[in-house]
């Protein structure tokens, strides 16, 4: 497989399964994702559709009981002497990748913060070891980065905090120290499994300015996973929406926000509540997305989607091309499928935002 | 109004890290909530929100102050029937899932322990029954019993948390940021199940959480929380159309909305405590119209609603 040329990282046709009491769990069906250097990608869906599955596939932390049945990683890897090789991630040992890759090249900001901190030992300790482990530095400086560290993700009396244990910090402040750890070491890429949930707006921006302002000064590229589209338009060069183990609409971030083509984008982006919502109940996409013990006939989304058409019930859609930079998986987009239009309340409010960016446009 | 559920009163919680390091999380905070009705509590990282909502369950001692709920005072030693009470009419939904459910049990049995503790069911078929309707309701399936916490997507186990919780059918919950991990449609799955279980019990939410606009949309009183200190509370309507707090007004103004061409381009409002010069502790509460009250001394007030 050759790789994209302006891709720094490259999914390709990533197939992934689970063993289970239950049975076999097809939790990742073919995901293809590119990401370019300096760039922010996102990755937005329903829960259980396999966002973090993807990106612990690049890192070799997937679950023991996981089979990756097909597909390449491929990472550009930039020598010390400036010489570049293409490597397929899966291909690497654990060791491999463990010594080589992670945490130096690619960094990644979990979920769960409290999984990726040690509860034993103090968080400075913990910063401090991740410069120690990827630089040649002495432990003075190690210090002092981590402390300046904790300070960029916004840590007021971060001396007297590098001495407390991870359960002594409120769950943000926690978030932010993962943060810290995983910008410790420069990495090229650093991939955030929805790394601001638990954290409130104001130190959200706050870190998404940071990350931003690595980014342009460092080149740094992001994967960014979440599910607050108010984030994604503010940090995304481009969104992929996920579903059922797939990736059914990707665009720039614009085609996703103003002209989406799924309609289960649609249903995303009508359930989030705006400061204008008052209905009584807030738009939900109806139905729990589909077990993945068992294959899918047809469409994944079907069952959910209101404006499914027969040939749904039968074959997966493709990807059809919208637009250079669009694609969306949907059967809605085949020249001889009826015309239909997105729900009209979400038309209205797309409408609206539309021409509120055009002052800026 | 009725009497409320729960009372709040000048309630502060330290913790000492250290014999030089005092954290002072909570500072003499004071709030009601009524019977059937969602407070939502909002305040940066580390402001505070989760130790209150601890101190309530009382997973702390509290360091002062007064919490009474149903007019009866849980803030002191409690005797084993208050205990009993507080354990069935009161849950916490909690922030952290994976380090809340027992990853050694099964989830039917995490959401049935309570069920069990408290012999809620006559047979083992009634309480899986109730185990399995709860699971259907916070949108998982009846096959997700048999499964440990490690096997759910974040997501997944966050519902876990919530099934956890309201199978209980408690008179007060305390949700802490329990949709944040939540992707938008699941959200608006679980704040709809929320409502619905609310008008078919009457029970009462400390809804914690950072999402504005969720907060929003769920509560019907507001309460703002900075340093530890509730700088400002009031209806839901009162504090959005009228913010009176600087940090109010920041938090407000730095809600992202999905509007990428403008969000892009957007700075929030920045509140910057010392530059402004505000002392929390030389501040007293000053009402306002209704139940609006913020944080102030007589000069601030003065000038911030000049
Ligand atoms: N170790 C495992 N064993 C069995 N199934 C698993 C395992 N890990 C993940 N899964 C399943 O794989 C699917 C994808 O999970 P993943 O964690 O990637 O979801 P996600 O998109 O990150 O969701 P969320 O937004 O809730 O974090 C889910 O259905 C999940 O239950
Ligand atoms: N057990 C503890 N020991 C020492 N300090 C603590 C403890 N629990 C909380 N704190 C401190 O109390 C303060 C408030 O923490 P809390 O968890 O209540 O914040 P929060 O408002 O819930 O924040 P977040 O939105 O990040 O979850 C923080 O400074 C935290 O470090
Ligand atoms: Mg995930
Ligand atoms: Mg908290």
């Amino acid at each position: 497989m050759e790789m994209n040329e302006k891709a720094i990282l490259q999914f390709v046709d990533l197939d992934i399964s689970f063993r289970t009491n239950a049975g076999v769990v097809h939790a990742i069906r073919g995901v293809n994702l590119d990401l370019q250097k300096g760039e922010t990608v996102a990755i937005v869906g329903e829960s259980g559709s396999g966002k973090s599955v993807t990106v612990k596939a690049a890192v070799g932390l997937l679950d023991g009981n996981a089979t990756i049945n097909s597909g390449q990683i491929l990472y550009r890897l930039r020598e010390d002497d400036g010489s570049e090789r293409v490597v397929d991630l899966l291909a690497l040992s654990k060791r491999e990748l463990r010594r080589t890759i992670n945490g130096r090249r690619i960094a990644m900001v979990f979920q769960d913060p409290m999984t990726s901190l040690d509860p034993t030992m103090t968080i400075g300790k913990q910063i401090m070891e991740g410069i120690l482990l990827h630089k040649k530095v002495d432990k003075a400086t190690a210090y002092a980065r981590a402390l300046e560290l904790l300070e960029l993700v916004g840590i007021t009396h971060a001396e007297k905090r590098m001495k407390n244990y991870p359960h002594q910090l409120s769950g943000g402040m926690r978030q932010r120290v993962v943060i810290a750890i995983a910008l410790a070491s420069d990495p090229d890429i650093l991939i955030c499994d929805e790394p601001t949930t638990a954290l409130d707006v104001t130190i959200q921006a706050r870190i998404l300015e940071l990350i931003k302002d690595i980014q342009s000064r460092m080149g740094l590229s992001v994967i960014y996973i979440t599910h607050d589209l108010g984030v994604v338009a503010k940090v995304a060069d481009y969104v992929n929406v996920m579903y059922a183990g797939r990736i059914i609409e990707v665009g720039n971030v614009n085609e996703i926000f103003y002209e989406p083509k799924h309609p289960y984008t649609w249903g995303l982006l009508a359930a989030m509540p705006d400061l204008e919502t008052d209905d009584d109940r807030l738009a939900s996409i109806p139905g729990s997305p589909p077990n993945l013990l068992h294959e899918p006939v047809g469409d994944a989304f079907a069952p959910r989607n209101a404006y499914a058409l027969k040939i749904d019930e039968k074959a997966e859609p493709p990807m059809f091309k919208v637009s250079e930079t669009h694609y969306a998986a949907t059967w809605l987009l085949h020249p001889s499928a009826p015309a239909v239009e997105m729900p009209p309340e979400l038309k209205a409010r797309l409408e609206r935002a539309r021409k509120e960016a055009e002052k800026y446009l | 109004m009725s009497e409320p559920l729960l009372q709040v009163r000048d309630l502060t919680q330290h913790f000492r890290v250290s014999r030089t390091f005092t954290v002072k999380a909570v500072n003499g905070v004071s709030f009601d909530i009524y019977p059937g009705e969602t407070y939502g509590l909002v305040g940066e990282s580390g402001s505070g929100k989760t130790t209150i909502g601890r101190s309530i369950i009382r997973l702390y001692d509290p360091t002062s102050g007064s919490i009474k709920f149903e007019g009866k005072e849980i803030a002191g030693k409690l005797d084993r029937a208050t205990e009993k009470m507080l354990r069935e009419d009161m849950q916490m939904i909690f922030q952290d899932p994976m380090s809340s459910l027992n990853p050694r049990k099964k989830v039917g049995d995490i959401i049935g322990e309570g069920l069990d503790i408290h012999h809620r069911f006559s047979s083992t078929a009634e309480r899986d029954a109730a185990v399995a309707e709860m699971l259907d309701k916070v949108g998982l399936s009846q096959a997700h019993a048999e499964r440990y916490p490690h096997q759910f997507s974040g997501g997944q186990r966050q519902r876990v948390g919530i099934a956890r919780a309201l199978v209980m059918n408690p008179k007060l919950i305390i949700a802490d940021e329990c949709i944040s991990a939540l992707d938008v449609s699941i959200q608006a799955q679980v704040v709809n199940l929320m409502k619905d279980i609310q008008d078919s019990t009457g029970c009462a939410y400390l809804f914690i959480a950072h999402d504005l606009s969720m907060v929003k949309y769920i509560s019907d009183r507001i309460g703002v929380l900075h340093l530890g200190y509730m700088v400002e509370t009031g209806t839901t309507e009162e504090i959005f159309a009228n913010p009176v707090h600087p940090y109010t007004k920041s938090l407000l103004s730095a809600v992202p909305i999905p509007n990428p061409e403008i969000e892009k381009r957007r700075h929030s409002i920045a509140y910057d405590r010392k530059a402004e010069g505000v002392d929390y502790s030389q501040g007293t509460e000053h009402q306002l119209e209704g139940t609006h009250r913020v944080l102030a001394t007589d000069e601030e007030l003065a000038r911030w609603t000049a």
